[in-house]
């Protein structure tokens, strides 16, 4: 509809000038998957596609790499902490929408803000020096003493609790996810009609039973919009984990074990790598990784956009 | 009890625990700041801004070179960053308005805002740092321009997008060809909100560590040459509290101190903007 007005030639250039800046969003994500692909191009080649994901050897010295052991800790510490962030996040919400008196409202909204822009070292550096010693003197022996003789779960709590765990790691990502989702949510129950829940509440509904019944069906997209993106944040995080995670191989199953993230290896061994094979496996997993996020982002992306349509209309 | 007993009580239970959840936010949002405004106050010396560092283990020294390091990489992401942020979100809200390609682009950087730092740093590592052969300074602040311009680019577009069409038209009557009708009349209008929006990048990437690992490294010696290993305070903090000296957790934490203080005044100042100007 605007162009129709560009005669004038600076006009023309002026829009060729904000035609490339903007272009340069598609480069920068084309430009990356290039490299990324150029440069793990040698890895591909030795170890294939599914032999390295599925790989659970990571041996610097024999020239080995599979990235198993990477996906494994960046999917298990990334599972643990939305379950604990999911229903904290919606609590939030639901607090800050349904029950708090408005004059909390703006400030607790600012609170969740915060804790969203404190940036991922701090975490870490709070994570190793104060959550961790807590961790390891308090909770976990404390999970290990209750949970740990039980069957089938008891293998989830065995070890020596070292603080330098899955779980701290867990446990650090979910309180830094735990805004995106609450924002999200609380956005999306605003936007339910007050009809709608006017109209349960005059049927006698109680209070919960209209945020289980109409708010939480009615804006359910956007909240799942939320909990995607917050798993695609969960994946990439980097700082934040490698405090706490240890960097460890191996694939365990208790949660009082260190472990490997994608991010981690990346932070950890990235400015090391001392040959040409080793270097081209982590550009490999920096790969699998961005199309990882890449992918989980645009479905959260697609989610949030059909519940913005829906609320529009 | 009676069903509506139970309703009530499920409800309350319910309501109780939503509660809870907030407070556990509040709770985590203090036990962190409290956590590092307590560590950081003890260790913050006017010699950490003034002191280079001491050889490992050597007490004393301060972090003058991450202070200044950190300062120049941001200023040059910014310097980078802006103003093709803000140029790519005025296509997309002005001249390709409603178009496919401006909201394929518009959906592209809301996903490149979260897409993991730590890639970015790998991709700049591969086309700035491993054809120069050493780290660089410059290899930084680009690193930190790719996580910005999608930010600005996005907050440019919705705040343009709010500068209602017919203050254009009015323009547009007056015989103003576009570009003039975009810098003369739609910036000054929007000019709070994209404000607004540079502010918030730049508190976000101050804060970035993963692309600054691999890219501008770190230097132990006040540096001011973007062509070498620059020295960030977020990098400094990674490395000192990984390491062995309790010297080195101390200025940790003091480097925390400042960056947090910092990094929430700008986004307060961002909130508080925003609230001004468009309540």
């Amino acid at each position: 509809m605007a162009t129709k007005f560009s005669k004038n030639p600076v006009d023309t250039i002026f829009m060729m000038i904000t035609a490339a800046a903007s272009f340069t969003v598609i480069i920068m994500i084309g430009a990356i998957l290039y490299q990324l692909l150029h440069e793990s191009a040698p890895a591909i080649a030795r170890f294939g596609v599914w032999k390295f994901l599925s790989s659970t050897d990571w041996n610097p010295v024999t020239e080995s790499f599979g990235a198993l052991t990477n996906i494994y800790g960046t999917f298990l510490t990334t599972a643990i902490s939305l379950v604990i962030a999911i229903p904290v996040a919606i609590g939030i919400a639901i607090f800050v929408t349904e029950i708090s008196p408005n004059f909390l409202k703006g400030p607790i909204g600012v609170a969740i803000e915060l804790l969203a822009a404190i940036p991922s070292i701090i975490y870490g550096m709070w994570g190793l020096f104060t959550l961790s010693p807590i961790m390891s003197n308090h909770i976990e022996p404390f999970l290990k003493k209750m949970f740990g003789g039980l069957p089938l779960i008891g293998i989830l709590f065995q070890g020596t609790p070292m603080g330098i765990d899955i779980l701290t790691a867990s446990i650090i990502l979910s309180i830094m996810i735990i805004p995106f989702t609450a924002s999200i949510s609380r956005d999306s129950f605003n936007l339910t009609p007050s009809v709608v829940k006017e109209s349960a509440y005059a049927l006698g509904a109680t209070k919960w039973e209209v945020v289980k019944n109409i708010v939480l069906p009615y804006s359910k997209l956007g909240v799942f919009g939320g909990i995607v993106l917050s798993l695609g944040r969960a994946l990439g995080e980097t700082m934040a984990v490698a405090f706490v995670l240890g960097n460890n191989h191996r694939i365990t199953t208790s949660l009082f074990d260190a472990a490997a993230t994608i991010t981690v290896t990346l932070a950890n061994e990235f400015a090391e790598a001392d040959n040409d094979i080793y270097l081209s496996a982590l550009f490999y997993l920096a790969l699998v990784l961005f199309v990882m996020s890449f992918i989980t982002l645009a479905i959260a992306k697609f989610f949030l956009l059909r519940a913005e349509r829906k609320y529009s209309r | 009890m009676t069903r509506e007993q139970i309703r009530k009580t499920e409800g309350f239970v319910a309501l109780m625990l939503s509660t809870c959840a907030a407070l556990l936010g509040l709770f985590w949002l203090v036990f962190i700041l409290g956590d590092v405004l307590l560590h950081g106050i003890k260790s913050l010396t006017p010699g950490l801004f003034i002191n280079d560092p001491t050889p490992p283990g050597v007490d004393g020294g301060g972090l003058r070179n991450a202070f200044v390091g950190q300062l120049v990489i941001t200023i040059c992401a910014t310097l980078i960053g802006v103003p093709v942020g803000v140029l790519g979100g005025t296509f997309l809200a002005e001249y390709a308005r409603g178009r496919k390609i401006a909201r394929l682009i518009s959906i592209l950087a809301d996903i490149m805002v979260s897409v993991p730092s730590i890639v970015i740093g790998t991709f700049i590592y591969a086309i700035l740092v491993r054809p120069i052969g050493h780290f660089n300074g410059w290899a930084g602040a680009v690193a930190l321009s790719i996580i910005m311009i999608p930010v600005v680019l996005r907050t440019t577009e919705d705040m343009l997008s709010l500068v209602p069409w017919t203050l254009r038209e009015a323009a547009f009557a007056l015989g103003a060809p576009y570009y003039k009708v975009i810098t003369q009349v739609v910036y000054r209008g929007a000019a709070t909100g994209i404000l607004t929006g540079i502010l918030l990048s730049i508190a976000r990437v101050a804060g970035e560590t993963a692309p600054l690992l691999f890219t501008s490294f770190n230097n132990s010696f006040f540096s001011l040459n973007m062509k070498e290993p620059v020295a960030s305070l977020t990098v400094t903090i990674f490395q000192y509290a990984m390491g062995p000296y309790d010297n080195w957790h101390e200025q940790a934490w003091a480097a925390s101190f400042v960056i947090t203080i910092f990094i929430l005044m700008l986004t307060i100042a961002g909130r508080l903007i925003i609230k001004w100007r468009y309540k």
